[in-house]
C-alpha cells in the first residue's frame, strides 16, 4: 500500500513536536527559550507570593468592618483579592458544570429533573441567596475570614455556573454518533472518552460560555464585596468595595484609579487568558476543512516555544494520563471476567434507593419549612410585593426597549461595515466588560446631582448591564446576512424602508431575540442592586421588586425576602415561557438563514 | 464448515409503541460471519443495513435474539472487532498518530510499543510522514486511510466497514478498494473476516466472497449467495456483468411474496398490512416528471441499471424516484426493467396544468395519506386540519424521523397537485386557494 512518495523525512518530524518556525536564525531560537523560562519562573514566584498574601487574609480573624484604604497604593492588593475570588468561583463553576452536565446527559432517570432544575435555577436572582449564604458561611467558619470569602465565592458561582452546565450538557447530547461508536467499539474507558472525545468536543462551547459567565461574575462580585445584613455591615477588601467606598465618600480621584485598575484587569484577562485559550481551542473545532479566520495569541506562541512548559507536560500530564488509561484498561479487562458471576449489584441498588429516599425527605422537609416561613407574610405585604413586581416589569420593559432602540441601528451599522467593525468592536468589547455595578455608584452621583430620580437611575443601570448582549448579537446577525441578499436589494433599488423590512430586520431577528432573552434575565437580576443603593451613608431606593428583596435583606426580613424571590423567579420563568419561547420558535422556523 | 466467528440467531430490531403495535425495523434474521471470507451486505436505504452491522458488532443490542462471538453471547465476550466508518469518525483534535494510538491506549498498551505499532500501521497504509498532521489537513482519501490504520492497528478478527468508500470520489474509492484487497490477499493483516455494508452493487461484486441482499419493511435477508469469481475480477467480463445484473434485479423487484407477519410470544403483533400506510418514497414531483420524460425518449422502456448508469446516479438516489412513479401507476417494473404505462406516457407528454391534474387524480387514488388529508379538509368547516393529527397516525407505524419525512413528502406532493396547502408557521393543512375557489363556484352554481 505504499503509493505515496515519502516526501517527508519521517524521522525528523517524529522527534520534533513543535511546529518548525520559519525564517528565524538559530541563535535566536536558542536564546529565546531561556528568557521564556525565566519569565515562566517569575510567574511562579509571583503566584507563590500571592498565595501567601491570600492565606494570611483568609485564615486571619474575621473583619466585618474593614476600613478600606482609598490610597491607590492599596489597589494592587485589593485587585489581587478580587481576582482570586473570581478565579476560584470560576474553577468551582467549571468543575460543577462539567459534573452536572455529565450526569444530566447520561443518567436517563435524572435527566428531566436536572434540566428542569437548570431552567429554574437560572431564573432565580443570585443576590437573593446573599443573606442565606453569608449567614451560613460565617456560622460555619466563625473564627476565620474564610467564611465571608467562601460566601462571596459561592454567590458568584451561583451566578455563573448554569449556562456553562447547560452548554456542556447540550454538547454531550449532540456528540456525533459515529465518534461515540468509534469510542465504544474500541472500548474506551470513561476517562479516555472524557479526555479524548467529550471534553474536546464541548471545549469551544464551554469557553465561550465561560467568557460570558466571568463577565457576569464581575457584575456580582462588585455587589458581594460590600453589603449590609441586618445590623451587620460586611466588607470584603477588594476592588468592588474600594469603588463603592470611594463613590459613597465622593472621592473622584480614587474612583478613577479604581476604574483604571478594573479596566486594566479586564483587558489583561482578555489578552492573557481568553485569547490564548481561544487560539488554542482552534483545534477543537469540529470541522472537516480548515477555516480562514483565526484568533492569534502571542502568549500562546511563547508558551508553545517555552521548553519549560513542554518539560512540565512531559513530566506531569503525560505520565498521569498514561497511568490513568492503563489503570482503566486493566479494570475493564477485570470487569469482563467478573461480569458473568456478579449478582452483587442488588446491594448497590438498595443503597441507591435509600439515598434517593433520604434526599427526597430532606428536600421535602426544607421546602415545608420554607413554606412555613411564608405564613409570616400578611396580605398587605403580598400586595406590595406584587405591585413591586409590576413596577420592576415596567422598568425592565423600558430598559430593553431603550437597548433595542440604540443597538439595532448601531449594530447593523457595525455589522455591515467591515472598516467600522474593526474599530468599534474592540472598543465595545472593553466597554461591555466593565461591570455595570462598578460604574453605578459614579453614575448615580452624577444623576442625582443633575436632579434625576432613583427610578431613572435604576433603568439606566439595567440598560448599562444588559445592552451589550443585544449589541453583540445584532452585530453578529448583521454580519450573517448573506452578501447576495444585499446585492438583490441593490439590484432592485430597494428603498431604506423596504431594505430594513425585507432583509435586515428578518435577518437579525433570531440574533436580536437571543440577545434580548439574555438581557431580560440580566435586567431582572440587576433590579436588586438598581432599586436600592447605599450612597454617602444614605439609602437611595425606588419602589420595585428588587427594592423589596434588597430591603428585606438589609432588615433580615426573611419571609418577605423568600416571597419576593419566588415572585421574581416566577416572573422570569413565565416571561420566558409565554413570550420568548414562542418568539424563538418562530425565529427558528421562519427567519433562520440556513 | 468452520466455526463462525460471529453468529446472529433470530436477531430482530423493533421499536415498541405505546399502543399495541410496534415498528419492526429488522425481521428475525440468522446470519454468520465465517473465517476467511469477505461478506458484503447490500440493500436499499431504509433496509436496516447499518442497524444490522451495529448489532453484529455489539454496539447495539437486538430487541430479541442473540449474537454470539465464538459461541459466547456478545455481552459476555471480549470482542475483537473494528469499524471503518463512512464519515471516517476521526477525532479532529488528535493528530493522525494520536488517532491511531487511541484504541491501543484503551487497551493499556505501553507508550513505546504503542508508538511502534501505530507507526508500522501508518506505514502500511501509506501515511508515513503524515503522523503529525491533523485530519482536517488531509484529503478525504487520506482521512479514510487513517480510518483504516486505526481499525487495523488493534489487529481485529473481524473488520467491519460501513459504506467506507461512499464519501470518496470515484477514483480515490477505486484506489483504496484495490489496496484493501491487496492487503487482504497477501495476508498482511491478521484479520480473519471482512464485513462490508454498501449500496454499491459493483463494489459488492468486486470485493465479496459472499453477498447478502436485504429487503425492507421490515429489513430481512432476501438472498445470500457465494461469488465464485477469481480475483482480480474484471468488471468487463460477462460473468461479472451478469452477476451485477442479477443483483439489480433482486433489488428492484418488488417483493414477490409479502413477508409473513411475525407474532411475538407476548401476543403483541406487528401492524397488519391492510391498516397501514404505504411508505411514500421520498421523491419530488419534478424528479418523477423528469424520469418519465426521459423514459419517453427511451421509447417507454428502460433497464433501471442502465438508466442509473446513464444519469450517473447512485442506485440509492434513483430508486425512490422509480418507486414513486410505480406507486402512482406511471410505471410498471418487471425484472429490473421499467415500462411506461399509458397514464405515465400521457403525464410525460402533457403541459404543466394538465400534468398537475393527472398527478392530482393518481395521487388521491393511490396514496392513502393524501386521500385522508383531502377528506379531513373537506369535512372541516374552517378548511384546516392540524398536522399533529396525521403525525400521530403515522407515528404508530414509522419512527419519528421517518414520520416527519413522510409528512414532508406528502406536503410536497399535495402542494404540487394543488390538493391542499400547508401553513408551516401554524402547522396546519389548509385548503389550497384554487380548491377553495372551485368550491365557492360549486356552491354558487
Amino acid at each position: 500500500m505504499k503509493l505515496l512518495p515519502s516526501r517527508f523525512n519521517s524521522e525528523s518530524l517524529r522527534n520534533d513536536a513543535a511546529p518548525p518556525t520559519l525564517a528565524r536564525s538559530q541563535a535566536v531560537r536558542r536564546s529565546w527559550p531561556f528568557l521564556l523560562d525565566l519569565l515562566v519562573a517569575c510567574v511562579g514566584l509571583a503566584a507563590f507570593y500571592g498565595i501567601v498574601q491570600i492565606g494570611r487574609l483568609w485564615l486571619g480573624q474575621p473583619q466585618p468592618n474593614v476600613v478600606l484604604s482609598l490610597s491607590p497604593r492599596a489597589l494592587p492588593r485589593y485587585a489581587l483579592y478580587s481576582v482570586v475570588r473570581m478565579g476560584l468561583a470560576y474553577v468551582l463553576s467549571l468543575v460543577f458544570a462539567i459534573g452536572y452536565g455529565y450526569v444530566a446527559a447520561y443518567s436517563r432517570r435524572l435527566e428531566p429533573l436536572l434540566i428542569a432544575a437548570l431552567d429554574i435555577l437560572q431564573s432565580i436572582p443570585v443576590l437573593s441567596f446573599l443573606p442565606g449564604v453569608m449567614l451560613a458561611m460565617t456560622a460555619v467558619f466563625h473564627a476565620h475570614q474564610l467564611g465571608l470569602e467562601l460566601g462571596a465565592i459561592v454567590l458568584i458561582f451561583t451566578g455563573q455556573v448554569w449556562n456553562m452546565a447547560f452548554s456542556f450538557y447540550s454538547s454531550l447530547k449532540s456528540l456525533p454518533r459515529e465518534l461515540t461508536e468509534a469510542s465504544d467499539v474500541y472500548h474506551f474507558s470513561r476517562a479516555q472518552r472524557l479526555l479524548q472525545l467529550e471534553l474536546p468536543y464541548a471545549a469551544i462551547g464551554l469557553i465561550w460560555n465561560s467568557m460570558v459567565s466571568v463577565a457576569g461574575g464581575w457584575f456580582f462580585l462588585m455587589a458581594c464585596e460590600m453589603f449590609v445584613l441586618g445590623s451587620r455591615d460586611f466588607r470584603l477588601p477588594g476592588l468592588g468595595s474600594y469603588l463603592q467606598t470611594a463613590a459613597s465618600e465622593g472621592r473622584t480621584g480614587a474612583i478613577l484609579w479604581g476604574l483604571a485598575v478594573m479596566i486594566a484587569i479586564i483587558v489583561a484577562t482578555d489578552q492573557l487568558v481568553w485569547r490564548p485559550i481561544i487560539a488554542w481551542s482552534d483545534r477543537f473545532k469540529f470541522e472537516q476543512v480548515e477555516s480562514e479566520r483565526r484568533v492569534h495569541s502571542p502568549l500562546l506562541h511563547i508558551l508553545r516555544q517555552s521548553s519549560a512548559a513542554r518539560v512540565l507536560d512531559r513530566m506531569s500530564l503525560a505520565p498521569l494520563t498514561e497511568r490513568l488509561y492503563r489503570h482503566e484498561a486493566l479494570r475493564t479487562a477485570a470487569r469482563q471476567q467478573v461480569r458473568q458471576t456478579s449478582p452483587a449489584n442488588r446491594l448497590s441498588t438498595v443503597l441507591r434507593i435509600v439515598a434517593a429516599g433520604a434526599a427526597v425527605v430532606v428536600v421535602g422537609y426544607a421546602a415545608l419549612r420554607a413554606m412555613h416561613l411564608l405564613r409570616g407574610v400578611d396580605a398587605a405585604q403580598v400586595g406590595t410585593v406584587l405591585r413591586g413586581a409590576g413596577a420592576t416589569l415596567l422598568r425592565v420593559v423600558v430598559a430593553l426597549t431603550l437597548a433595542t432602540a440604540w443597538t439595532v441601528p448601531a449594530g447593523v451599522a457595525i455589522g455591515s461595515n467591515l472598516k467600522l467593525a474593526r474599530v468599534a468592536q474592540p472598543l465595545a468589547q472593553i466597554a461591555a466588560s466593565v461591570p455595570a455595578t462598578a460604574l453605578f455608584p459614579i453614575l448615580l452621583l452624577l444623576l442625582l446631582k443633575s436632579g434625576a430620580g432613583m427610578g431613572t437611575a435604576a433603568i439606566l443601570l439595567m440598560l448599562l448591564g444588559t445592552q451589550w448582549y443585544v449589541l453583540f448579537n445584532v452585530v453578529a446577525g448583521a454580519m450573517a446576512i448573506p452578501g447576495d441578499m444585499k446585492e438583490v436589494a441593490k439590484l432592485f433599488r430597494f428603498g431604506t424602508v423596504q431594505r430594513w423590512r425585507t432583509i435586515i430586520l428578518p435577518g437579525i431577528f433570531p440574533f436580536l431575540l437571543t440577545g434580548l432573552i439574555t438581557a431580560s434575565g440580566g435586567a431582572w437580576n440587576a433590579s436588586i442592586i438598581a432599586e436600592y443603593f447605599h450612597l454617602r451613608g444614605q439609602t437611595m431606593q425606588t419602589f420595585g421588586l428588587g427594592e423589596q428583596i434588597s430591603a428585606a435583606t438589609d432588615s433580615g426580613h426573611f419571609a418577605v425576602l423568600l416571597l419576593a424571590t419566588i415572585v421574581m423567579a416566577l416572573m422570569v420563568v413565565t416571561i420566558n415561557r409565554l413570550v420568548w419561547r414562542p418568539l424563538f420558535r418562530l425565529a427558528e422556523s421562519k427567519y433562520k438563514l440556513a | 464448515m468452520p466455526q463462525a466467528i460471529i453468529r446472529a440467531e433470530r436477531v430482530e430490531k423493533f421499536y415498541a409503541q405505546p399502543s399495541e403495535n410496534r415498528i419492526q425495523v429488522i425481521a428475525p434474521t440468522d446470519l454468520a460471519v465465517l473465517p476467511g471470507e469477505i461478506v458484503a451486505l447490500l440493500g436499499p436505504s431504509g433496509s436496516g443495513k447499518s442497524t444490522l452491522l451495529r448489532m453484529l458488532t455489539g454496539l447495539s443490542t437486538p430487541s430479541a435474539g442473540e449474537v454470539y462471538w465464538h459461541e459466547t453471547p456478545v455481552q459476555n465476550a471480549a470482542m475483537n472487532v473494528s469499524i471503518v466508518f463512512q464519515s471516517f469518525a476521526l477525532f479532529p483534535w488528535l493528530t493522525v498518530l494520536e488517532n491511531v494510538e487511541a484504541p491501543l491506549q484503551a487497551r493499556g498498551v505501553d507508550p513505546a510499543e504503542r508508538h511502534r505499532r501505530a507507526m508500522h500501521m501508518l506505514d502500511t497504509v501509506g501515511l508515513d510522514g503524515f503522523q503529525h498532521a491533523y485530519p482536517k489537513e488531509l484529503s478525504g482519501g487520506m482521512r479514510q486511510r487513517v480510518g483504516f490504520a486505526r481499525a487495523l492497528v488493534v489487529e481485529p478478527e473481524v473488520l467491519f466497514m460501513d459504506e467506507p468508500f461512499s464519501a470518496l470520489d470515484v477514483l480515490t474509492a477505486e484506489n483504496l478498494r484495490s489496496e484493501l484487497l491487496e492487503l487482504w490477499q497477501k495476508k498482511t493483516m491478521p484479520t480473519q473476516a471482512i464485513f462490508i455494508v454498501t449500496h454499491n452493487i459493483e463494489e459488492a461484486v468486486l470485493l465479496a466472497d459472499r453477498i447478502l441482499v436485504l429487503g425492507r419493511n421490515p429489513g430481512r435477508v432476501r438472498t445470500d449467495f457465494h461469488v465464485a469469481l477469481q480475483h482480480p475480477r474484471d468488471r468487463k467480463s460477462s460473468a461479472f456483468t451478469q452477476l451485477v445484473d442479477y443483483v439489480y434485479k433482486v433489488l428492484t423487484q418488488p417483493d414477490a411474496q409479502p413477508p409473513e407477519l411475525p407474532r411475538t410470544t407476548d401476543g403483541r403483533r406487528v401492524r397488519e398490512e391492510r391498516q397501514s400506510y404505504k411508505m411514500l418514497p421520498h421523491a419530488r414531483p419534478g424528479g418523477i416528471a423528469g424520469l418519465l420524460e426521459l423514459m419517453l425518449d427511451h421509447s417507454g422502456k428502460a433497464d433501471i441499471y442502465r438508466l442509473a448508469d446513464d444519469l450517473a446516479f447512485e442506485i440509492d438516489d434513483l430508486l425512490p424516484i422509480v418507486d414513486a412513479a410505480s406507486l402512482l401507476g406511471f410505471l410498471t417494473i418487471n425484472e429490473g426493467d421499467a415500462t411506461l404505462t399509458p397514464v405515465g406516457a400521457e403525464f410525460a407528454n402533457a403541459e404543466i396544468p394538465r400534468q398537475k391534474t393527472i398527478f392530482r387524480e393518481v395521487a388521491v387514488q393511490h396514496v392513502l395519506l393524501l386521500r385522508q388529508i383531502v377528506r379531513a379538509l373537506a369535512s372541516k368547516s374552517d378548511g384546516s386540519v392540524p398536522e399533529e393529527f396525521f403525525h400521530d397516525m403515522l407515528d404508530e407505524q414509522f419512527s419519528e424521523e421517518e414520520t416527519l419525512r413522510q409528512l414532508e413528502t406528502a406536503v410536497n406532493w399535495g402542494r404540487y397537485a394543488e390538493l391542499f396547502d400547508f401553513d408551516a408557521s401554524r402547522g396546519r393543512f389548509t385548503l389550497s386557494p384554487t380548491r377553495r375557489r372551485e368550491e365557492a363556484l360549486e356552491t354558487a352554481g
